[in-house]
Formats: structure tokens, C-alpha cells, sequence
């Protein structure tokens, strides 16, 4: 079946089968492989990716599901001159990444719960993180990574500190 | 300004946060254009024959290009793997995939070739294995009473292997000892579950020369090992290793679904890719841990203790592989930071119809850990005694010479007091009984729990034969840039940060102009890999190594080109040039010195000995006494390392490690039932950590150097997981032992406290 | 990992998805956030043959208030539960049950209606639904039928709902001001309850003590005979059949249903 969408700006149209899950149309059709699969039952979020603007785990969206909408991904997030997101220099300054295989997925996933909550306490943060797992990082840093971009975002300078780890 | 000890941002983070690290799955190389996929048929059932493997209609499914079986293995004389060290039982054979018998669920029995990635998990559905169902040894106490059977009748036991010496035990160990405590212990089966699952790519070149890609700790080692499974010569492969998803033990050397993949690809002449699903990964990449403990203490009323012993017996799950030898770690690792005048050890490995066990964070050390600081607590609580004046009372004091202990470990520097008393301080221990005491007499439904641990553990294994020991060649190109070769493998430590960090600080080349490779076998034949938090000690200091010794061959060729002897020159690293003493203007550039001919050095590395970082941890949970769920509230730690290169990687490994700790202390758990099927093989039913379920950490800084390394450094990769464990355990446990509880197993689940608190009551 | 295959049909109005319920029978499913359905096809425990998508039929969607009911279209998405000032205001306990289930991700795409219709007996709305006294209302080839929530949920993943029907919206009290309190015991945050319980003025429901949400009767008539919470809490597993899993086996269950029971019915939110 065809379908038409918005990836990180760029209208396509490409035709699937039904059962295409969107992480791998993502992966594999638009060559977008930031977004990762860890698991096999919606728990683990690696493959976060906004879909209209909203976080959803991709490996259980077909991709049908995405026609006439738009999907962004972590490359989505970077500058035509290459700067990355408020939140991407968030999670460099605070090291909030080691292997980074869950990374691009919890950075959609801060992206969206920053968006609608610019200012959740740590406990928020926590929550709002409830379902991307990392192993390497034990949160931590993660945590501090959000909350020092919700601090920056809500600066009215575009240079604002992100972080201590610089 | 030296750039070591400072919080240098990774250089490797704008690719991974913007466009992703490039893992096996994502590789785009050409020589794997046109690759078939392979999936794997696996047993459903823990212990059976295989009558038959009907793939007939797997065959015929749609995009099916091929369906192997064991037998098209043995037929081109691919056999089974046996045991990887000669003490343990050589009967114990690993066929690549089934033959005659499978012995785990999740065992890979079939492999099915695809064109499409999406038909895989189609075809595999078609094969038919007909299985003959035979009695489960579930359990370590079933393979060690034969009630349900052998797994290798040609080995005559279901032992793998035994180390110490149980008939050396002396019966009068405890004598003289006003108190003893004895209690049998779980240290529970976990699922290393890296975010990255198992996969693999594998192509042969028309030179005849398999090339594969392979997620790993070490591609040495994985390359040693798809040799011995696939019979190949050194020259006849090369092992490629992509970015890696987190490790943790469960990817070193190579397991057979990747020596199948790589033996499929040259069958069909084409490339072929495989990942494996998550519910693939929890059941079949090594477990960890798995040991039980018969843990015994004793000493006088004051709270000094005379003797331990520690009895263990290792599950190796159905093929022995790491895990089966990893006792004799926790043997040597006995007594810990404890100055115990009398203690014995001794281990028994036996296999099971589960999922074999291999290292994971900490590996052997954990366990040891674990065991005498339960130990400690129990102690302490029947002598009477706070926990921490225990500790006070038996911890080696502060030493700056090697220190020999019982067990042969050689400690290099240790000050374990300090590290207790300094988490104590920031803990504010007084604060915490105080409070503790408060809520006992309300009464309160929500009990506070304090739970200390203090730990040494033993770093810096491997490397080529004289080791420990590491390679690490440095390069100076005529553009300014550098090239490092280190034959350690980072899989999120940030060795190419920390490596061009040493460089940078010898030959004054900006980090930005430094790339660092590893991981290719063709580029770097010989390396230890990463893994028993050996890096920075051992690969680290190859490559500040390698950069003093470079310069050494930079100053002959600028003495030339000066005209000047070389003892005149000084080496401006501000400049990165060398200049005549005294005369800053005769000067000639590092890079230009490598004009006419290559400036390297390869170095290697050589330590005297592991080295051993301490610590001490306070945990704070918060215990519901009507339903027994925990809340982990405070984790407190020192962990002490020696010389820090780069604080805040040095953090993030440290909380890594306290989060995987703490999760193995009250959270995870992999769980069998009594026909050896696993209930627990996805991350909705495993209960992996997430967010929610722990604090920030407070870390304390303390750095006691190693005289082992010119940079002062020891292992800080595992220490963080070593010192959380027993402490959340003791903490779960100190919460409710006011109502009589005075032992809780982990993961110190609900139930579990639940049930404890009832018990303790009647 | 990957779902067997199957066709699919967007279905653009509730008539046209009925018509193609009628044609495909038991092969087709009903697709709307796929939260419920999605995970069970990756692992192939449901193989239907075809996927009606209705995610995005207009009659399908909104909150409104209809007299002493909202009334909630069955697409309504977790997520909008959550954010509904409506919902907060009227039915603060079905706000606050939408806010637990999952994560923000789940709660992106999973509606009410599919919640409901999958009849999970650990799920959240389905317990919450049955505290509320809601109903479910539901249009088939011969029209629109209402059904109490207490009658919905027949067996384990079993509903009253045909496969030739489709849940339209669903109906709950209006009520800002009555007590409510809300229980769920997990392991992670994410986890289903392993004993969960919604209180609502007087009515009791309980997750994951049987093969459906129990209403606590027993607790209930304890409470409109005067007893306290501590003590009509002690009747909450009469009606119950709990099993045993490597969770929790039953006893322990009972011991939870009766704690939380009596946490819910002094309005707190554990």
C-alpha cells in the first residue's frame, strides 16, 4: 500500500506492506538509523521517534499508521548548519550517554516530555522517562541532562549553559 | 594546564546523539550489498532428544534460500565446541547447533536463510522439531543429587569443575568464637540484557578470507574463538568490530549462532546479516551470577570476627563457559577488605538445563562481595553490634605496601577505613539511625533502612602471554593529526576521548586531531580487549606509554634537523615542537618530523600485577511493612579508583555500576520453573531497572593511587556494581529487622520482605 | 518481533468499518492505537487476517459532557484522558487511571476503547470503569446497545462485544467532588498492576484478583453498613479467584487486595 508522509521535514511517498512496523520503514526505507529496536514488547523505547510531535515507540506503529503525518527522529532535530538541539548538547554536556543505543530514543522521548512539561521536578523527569531503559548510564546523568536542557529552554538566550560537564 | 583529571567532553557523542553510533544492525558497508538474512530455529523445551527436524516446508516457504541443521554442520566437520579451560569437564560438548540433544530452552537447533529480513521469522515458524521430552535438571540441587538426570551421560557427573579444597576444611575453624552466624544464600541468576541484543555479519572475499562483523568486548579473542569453532587459520579472517551497544561481560569471544552465520555465508558464497529479538537475547546471551552461598561467621561478643567460611556452588547453566571457573574469583576474593584471622572457600560448579552463565560486571567478584558483607551484617546483629563499628572493628587498616592475603591476592594500596568513615560522614549515619529509630517507635508503616557494604575488588586482567598487559601504537602524521591503535575495545567508556586525552597531554596535539581505532584484527592483531575494568590501567597506559616513547624517537630526528644534541632540545607541548634550550626560535614542529619518514611506536604495557580499588557504600530504602515493597531513597558511595583521568566519565561509570548493583540487590531476577522453562525471558516479565526505581547517586571522591602505572589508575568499571549490591540487600533487610527479620535473599522482592516480616513475627 | 501477515482497510466512518466487520468475520481485528493488539501480533499470539483501521473516524473521537454523563468517543487516546480539563474536573479518578497506564510513549497512541475491548483483568480502565459504574456503548449491524461495565467483561480477554461489533464510546459519571481513591501495586513504574484497585463513592473494583475486574462486593456492603475503611477493607477478596505467578502467588495477592483496598478507600493514590 502507498503512503505519504513527513519525515523530518521532507514529504515522501513509498509503498509498503501492511505489516512494515515504522522503525523499520525508518531504518530501512528512509536509511534513518539513529532510532534503535531493543525489544520485542513496547518496554524498552529505543526506537522513540515523535509522531506528530508526540513521542510513540515506532517497533509498534505500522507504518501505515503514520500515513498523511509526520514523523521526526533524532537526526530531525539537528540544524541545517549541523547544531545539534538544545537537548542534544544536554545530554553531551552531562554525559548523559555511554554506549548510546538507547540514546536517540530517550532524547525524543525528553523532546516530547519537555514540550509538554517545560518544568517537571526530578521526580517528572523520572516518570516521564518510565519507559526507555538504559543500561549503562544508571539514569543519573540522564536525569541531570533534562533537567539542565528545561533550565536552558527556558532561557531566553539560544547560548545558554546546558550543563557543569563543559 | 593539564588536560588530565578534567571533565573533557567525549569526542564520540555528536555522532551518537545526532545520526547514531553505526552497530552491527546498522551497518551499510558494500561488501554486505545483497546480504540474505538468518534467523534461528530454537528448542522450546529444556532438556529432550531430537528425533527428527522435518524442513521441508520451511524450505519451500517464500524468499527461503536455504535451512541448516546441525547435521549440515558435522558433515562439513564442524564439531562441537568443548569447555574453554582444560579443568573443567571435557565431556561437556557445545554443538553449534543441536544435534541429538537439546539441553536449554532457547538452544539453537535450525538456522533458516531469507532474502527479506521480514520473511525470517516466518519460515522459522515452518520448521518441525520433534522432540522427545526428558526429565529437567532445573535446579543446582537437582544436578548435584542425579534425581533428574545427567546432561552429558558421557561425563558421568554433572559437575563441571570444583576449586579450593573442601577436604582441607579444618572442623575447628569457629572454635574460640563467642558468636556464630551461619545462613545459605542466593546470589540470583541475572540477565546481563545490554540494550544492544546479539547479531552479527559475515562475508567471504574471493581471496577465500571470511570477514565478520561481530559486537564484542575483545575482536582478538572473538576472532581466537570463530577460529576454534570453524577450524580457520590466524590469516584466514578478520574480525571487524562496529560500535557496540553496551557489553557487560555477555560479548567476549563469540558464540555459535555467530560461528554459524559466518559457516552459512560461505555455504551460500554471499553475505549474510542476523540480529536476534530481545526474548532471543534474555535467553540465550550468558547469564550472570547464579551462585549459592553457605556463608558461616563468627568471632567474640564485641564484634571481631575470627573465622569464615564460605561454601559455594555455581550454576553453569548447560554448557560450561565463564561462569563455570568464576568461583574461583569469589575464592580468591574471600575475605575482601577484611582482616579475618581464619577463612576457607571452596566452590563446586555444576550444570543445569538453563541458560549457561557467563561473566557479567563484576564477574565472580560480586559474589564475594556480597557474601561477606551479608556476613558482616549478620554478625553484627546476632553479636549486638552496629553494623559500621563492625566494620571499623575488621577492616585491614590503611596500607601503602603491597598487601598479601590468605588467598593469594596481592592488594596493591588500600586505606578501607577512610573510605568508610568518609561515606559515613556524607551518609550522616548518626541522622539515619536517628531517624530509624524514630519511625521504630511510631510504629511507622514506613521503616527507614541503612545498609552499609565496604569492598575491594580485582582489576586489570589479560592481555597478550607476561601479562597483564596491553599494546597501544601511537602515529604522528606530517598534517598535525594523530592516529592511536589500542588494542582494548570500549563499548561506552570513552576511550577515544580518554586515549587522545594521554596522547594530547604528551605530544600537545589537540584531542579533536587524534582518532582512535580498535577493533579491527587486521589493524590491531594482538589486545585484551575491555572487560575486568582493565582499560585505562593497563591500555591507557600503553598509550601515554607509546606517546613518551615516540617522542623519544621525535627528539633524535629533531636533534638532526637542529643540528643540536638531543639532550639540548626541550619539548614544548604547548607547541608541540621541539625548541633548543634556551633558544625558543630554533624550533621544529612534532608533525613535521614525520615528513620523510613514518613517526610510530608501538608500546606494550606491562603492569606487575591486578590491581585492587575499594570503597564503601551507605544505602537508604524505605520499606513498606504492609506489602514489603522497597524504595531505594539514597545510595551513598565511595569508590575509589586511584588517579581519575576524566571525572565525569569516571561518574557515569560509577553510577552504571550502582544502578546494576542496586537492581540485582531488589529488582532482578532470572526465573526458571521446575521444568526449566524460563518465566522471565522478556523485558515486560524481566524486571529490568528503569527510571523510576532509582535516586540520583551521592558520590564522594577518594583517589588512592596504584604504584602498578604511571598514571596512578586502577579499574573503576565493575566497583561501582560490587559495593551497591550488599548494601541495598542490608538495608532491606536492616528496615525490618526490629520485627525479628534478620536474613532476606534477593532480589528482596515484595513478597519476599512480605513474606520475611510474617515469618519473623510468629 | 514482526507480526504475521495481514491486510488492512482504514475505515474513514463507523458504518464502513461495520461493513467490514461483517465481511471478514472472526479474521479481522479492529486497529485504532494498536497498544493492545500490536504487541500480541509482534509475538504472534494474535494472527487475524485483517486490520480494520479506525484510529481516524471523526465519530470516534471527543470528549463531551451529555447531562450527569461525559461521554468519551472510543478512539480517545490515554494521553487526551489525561489532559482533558473536562475530564480533571468531572471524573478526577479516570484522569488519574489514564496517567498510570504505560508511558508517556503508550499513552501517545492507546485509547479507551481499545483498552476496554481487550479486556485485560490487570489493565487499569478496566477496573476504573467498572469503580465508576460507567457504560460502554456499542454499535453493531442492528444498531447501538449500551452495557453496563459491570456486565462487559466476561472472561479473561473476553468482552460481550461480537465480531461483527464496535465500541463507540464509552460513558461515566460526572462527579468532581466524590471520593475516589486509586491503588496499583507494581514492581516498575511501567509494569502491570499485580493487584490494583479503584474506589468511586461506595463502589469497589479490583485488578488482577481473577480472570476479569472483581467488584468488591463484599467490601462494598461492609461500607453502606457503616464499617470503616480498615474493616470493610477486610472483606476485598470475597468474589476474588487470584492467581499465582512468579509475581506473586495468591496469598499474597489477598494480603495486597485487602492493604490496598482499604489505601483506595481513604482516597489515597499509591
Amino acid at each position: 500500500m502507498e503512503i505519504k508522509l513527513t519525515v523530518n521535514g521532507t514529504t515522501r511517498s513509498d509503498e509498503v506492506e501492511p505489516r512494515l512496523l515504522l522503525i523499520h520503514y525508518l531504518r530501512e526505507v528512509c536509511g534513518l538509523r539513529a532510532a534503535n529496536i531493543g525489544c520485542d514488547t513496547t518496554s524498552c523505547g529505543a526506537c522513540t521517534v515523535l509522531l506528530d510531535e508526540e513521542s510513540v515507540k515506532s517497533c509498534t506503529v505500522l507504518a501505515v499508521q503514520a500515513n498523511g503525518r509526520s514523523v521526526t527522529t533524532a537526526e530531525g532535530l539537528v540544524d541545517e548548519d549541523g547544531t545539534m538541539s538544545v537537548i542534544q548538547r544536554a545530554f553531551r554536556q552531562n554525559h548523559g550517554l555511554q554506549c548510546g543505543f538507547c540514546t536517540p530514543g530517550m532524547v525524543m522521548a525528553a523532546t516530547s516530555l519537555l514540550a509538554e512539561n517545560p518544568h517537571p521536578s526530578e521526580q517528572q523527569v523520572r516518570e516521564g522517562l518510565e519507559g526507555n531503559f538504559c543500561r549503562c548510564t544508571g539514569y543519573h546523568n540522564i536525569v541531570r541532562a533534562v533537567l539542565a536542557a528545561a533550565e536552558a529552554l527556558s532561557q531566553p538566550s539560544e547560548d545558554a549553559e546546558t550543563g557543569v560537564g563543559a | 594546564m593539564s588536560i588530565l583529571g578534567t571533565r573533557v567532553l567525549r569526542t564520540e557523542d555528536p555522532g551518537f546523539l545526532t545520526t547514531g553510533a553505526v552497530y552491527t544492525e546498522d551497518l551499510q558497508d558494500e561488501r554486505l550489498a545483497g546480504a540474505r538474512y538468518v534467523h534461528f530455529v530454537r528448542s522450546t523445551v529444556a532438556h529432550a532428544r531430537i528425533n527428527g527436524i522435518d524442513t521441508s516446508a520451511a524450505a519451500d516457504a517464500d524468499g527461503v534460500v536455504a535451512v541448516y541443521t546441525g547435521k549440515d554442520l558435522t558433515d562439513t566437520g564442524i564439531g562441537a565446541v568443548k569447555p574453554m579451560m582444560p579443568n573443567m569437564n571435557q565431556q561437556m560438548l557445545q554443538p553449534l547447533l543441536a544435534t541429538d540433544v537439546v539441553r536449554f530452552v532457547g538452544e539453537p537447533v535450525a538456522a533458516v536463510v531469507t532474502e527479506e529480513m521480514y520473511q525470517g521469522e516466518d519460515a522459522i515458524e515452518l520448521v518441525d522439531v520433534d522432540y522427545e521430552i526428558l526429565p529437567a535438571v532445573a535446579t543446582m540441587h537437582q544436578a548435584l543429587t542425579g534425581e533428574r538426570g545427567l546432561l552429558f551421560p558421557d561425563a558421568g557427573t554433572n559437575v563441571v569443575v570444583k576449586f579450593g579444597d573442601e577436604s582441607g576444611s579444618n572442623p575447628d575453624l569457629f572454635e574460640g568464637c563467642e558468636v556464630v552466624v551461619s545462613e545459605v544464600i542466593q546470589n540470583q541468576r541475572v540477565a546481563p540484557a545490554p540494550m544492544e541484543s546479539r547479531s552479527g555479519a559475515a562475508v567471504w572475499g574471493e581471496d577465500g578470507r571470511l570477514t565478520a562483523w561481530i559486537p564484542n568486548q575483545g575482536a582478538q579473542g572473538t576472532k581466537g574463538a570463530i577460529m576454534g569453532m570453524l577450524g580457520l587459520n590466524p590469516d584466514g579472517l578478520r574480525i571487524i568490530t562496529p560500535d557496540v551497544g553496551g557489553a557487560f561481560g555477555a560479548k567476549f569471544g563469540a558464540d555459535s549462532e555467530h560461528a554459524v552465520i559466518c559457516w552459512i555465508a560461505k555455504q551460500l558464497g554471499r553475505p549474510v546479516r542476523w540480529s536476534e529479538t530481545r526474548n532471543e537475547n534474555l535467553l540465550v546471551m550468558p547469564h550472570g551470577r547464579a551462585q549459592e552461598q553457605k556463608i558461616t561467621i563468627g568471632g567474640t561478643k564485641d564484634g571481631t570476627v575470627l573465622a569464615y567460611r564460605i561454601e559455594i556452588l555455581q550454576d553453569c547453566g548447560a554448557y560450561p563457559k565463564a561462569g563455570a571457573f568464576l568461583p574461583s574469583l569469589t575464592i580468591l576474593m574471600t575475605p575482601g577488605p577484611y582482616d579475618i584471622p581464619r577463612a576457607e572457600s571452596w566452590s563446586t560448579s555444576v550444570v543445569t538445563n538453563t541458560t549457561p552463565v557467563g561473566a557479567y560486571r563484576g564477574a565472580g567478584r560480586p559474589e564475594a562481595a556480597a557474601a561477606v558483607d551479608r556476613a558482616m551484617d549478620l554478625f553484627a546483629a546476632a553479636a549486638g553490634v552496629d553494623p559500621a563499628d563492625v566494620r571499623r572493628k575488621n577492616l585491614l587498616p590503611k596500607f601503602t605496601e603491597p598487601h598479601k592475603t590468605a588467598f593469594g591476592a596481592v592488594y596493591d594500596s588500600g586505606d578501607y577505613p577512610t573510605a568508610l568513615e568518609k561515606v559515613l560522614a556524607v551518609a550522616d549515619y548518626d541522622e539515619l539511625r536517628a531517624e530509624q529509630a524514630k519511625r521504630r517507635r511510631g510504629g511507622d508503616t514506613l521503616q527507614l533502612g541503612i545498609g552499609l557494604s565496604s569492598y575491594v575488588e580485582i582489576t586489570g586482567p589479560g592481555g597478550e602471554a607476561g601479562g597483564p598487559n596491553e599494546n597501544g601504537t601511537v602515529e604522528v602524521h606530517p598534517d598535525g593529526t594523530a592516529t592511536i591503535l589500542t588494542g582494548t575495545s570500549p563499548h561506552g567508556q570513552g576511550h577515544q576521548t580518554v586515549w587522545a586525552m594521554l596522547a594530547s597531554e604528551e605530544l600537545g596535539i589537540p584531542i579533536e586531531k587524534i582518532t582512535v581505532k580498535w577493533g579491527d584484527t587486521d589493524l590491531v592483531p594482538r589486545g585484551g580487549g575491555t572487560g575486568g575494568s582493565r582499560s585505562l590501567q593497563l591500555g591507557g597506559a600503553a598509550v601515554q606509554q607509546a606517546s613518551r616513547e615516540l617522542l623519544d624517537v621525535a627528539r633524535e630526528r629533531a636533534a638532526a634537523t637542529l643540528e643540536a644534541s638531543p639532550s639540548d632540545l626541550v619539548f614544548d607541548t604547548s607547541a608541540s615542537a621541539f625548541a633548543v634550550k634556551g633558544d625558543p626560535d630554533v624550533s621544529v614542529p612534532l608533525s613535521s618530523l614525520a615528513e620523510s619518514e613514518r613517526l610510530f611506536v608501538r608500546s606494550v604495557f606491562t603492569s606487575p600485577g591486578p590491581t585492587f580499588p575499594f570503597g564503601s557504600h551507605v544505602a537508604v530504602v524505605e520499606v513498606d511493612t504492609e506489602t514489603g515493597k522497597v524504595f531505594l531513597r539514597r545510595v551513598i558511595t565511595v569508590d575509589d579508583a586511584g588517579t581519575v583521568m576524566n571525572p565525569l566519565l569516571a561518574e557515569g561509570q560509577r553510577h552504571g555500576g550502582i544502578a546494576q548493583g542496586a537492581a540485582q540487590a531488589f529488582l532482578e531476577e532470572f526465573v526458571y520453573d521446575d521444568d526449566g522453562n524460563p518465566m522471565t525471558a522478556t523485558f515486560a516479565d524481566y524486571p529490568f531497572l528503569s527510571a523510576t526505581e532509582v535516586p540520583s547517586f551521592e558520590l564522594v571522591d577518594m583517589e588512592t593511587p596504584t604504584s602498578y602505572n604511571p598514571l596512578g589508575a586502577k579499574g573503576i568499571g565493575e566497583a561501582g556494581s560490587i559495593g551497591s549490591t550488599p548494601a541495598v540487600q542490608n538495608a532491606v533487610i536492616d528496615a525490618v529487622s526490629h520485627l525479628g527479620v534478620r536474613h532476606i535473599d534477593m532480589p528482596t522482592s515484595p513478597q519476599r520482605v512480605w513474606r520475611a516480616i510474617q515469618a519473623a513475627n510468629r | 518481533m514482526i507480526p504475521a501477515q495481514f491486510e488492512y482497510e482504514m475505515a474513514d466512518s463507523v458504518s464502513q468499518a461495520l461493513e467490514l466487520l461483517a465481511e471478514h468475520g472472526e479474521d479481522a481485528k479492529l486497529l485504532a492505537g494498536g497498544h493492545s493488539l500490536l504487541p500480541m501480533m509482534k509475538l504472534r499470539l494474535a494472527t487475524p487476517a485483517m486490520l480494520i483501521d479506525i484510529a481516524r473516524i471523526g465519530e470516534l473521537a471527543g470528549i463531551r459532557a451529555d447531562g450527569d454523563e461525559l461521554v468519551i468517543g472510543a478512539t480517545t487516546r490515554y494521553a487526551d484522558i489525561v489532559s482533558s480539563g473536562l475530564v480533571r474536573a468531572e471524573v478526577p479518578l479516570l484522569a488519574h487511571a489514564a496517567a498510570q497506564v504505560g508511558d508517556p510513549q503508550i499513552r501517545h497512541r492507546g485509547t479507551i476503547g481499545g483498552s476496554l475491548a481487550h479486556s485485560d483483568p490487570a489493565a487499569d480502565l478496566p477496573m476504573t470503569l467498572v469503580a465508576l459504574g460507567g457504560s460502554l456503548e456499542i454499535t453493531g449491524p442492528s444498531g447501538v446497545r449500551t452495557v453496563p461495565a459491570d456486565e462487559f467483561f466476561t472472561g479473561f480477554f473476553e468482552s460481550v462485544l461480537e465480531p461483527d461489533e464496535l465500541l463507540t464510546a464509552v460513558r461515566v459519571p460526572r462527579g468532581g467532588s466524590v471520593p475516589w481513591g486509586y491503588q496499583k501495586f507494581v514492581r516498575r513504574a511501567n509494569d502491570w498492576a499485580i493487584v490494583g484497585v479503584a474506589a468511586y463513592d461506595g463502589r469497589v473494583a479490583l485488578a488482577s484478583m481473577g480472570v476479569t475486574p472483581i467488584r468488591a462486593l463484599g467490601v462494598e456492603e461492609a461500607l453502606r453498613a457503616g464499617a470503616p475503611a480498615a474493616e470493610a477493607a477486610l472483606r476485598a477478596v470475597e468474589g476474588t479467584s487470584a492467581g499465582s505467578d512468579f509475581h506473586a502467588d495468591k496469598s499474597y495477592r489477598e494480603h495486597l487486595a485487602r492493604v490496598l483496598t482499604r489505601r483506595a478507600l481513604e482516597g489515597k493514590t499509591g
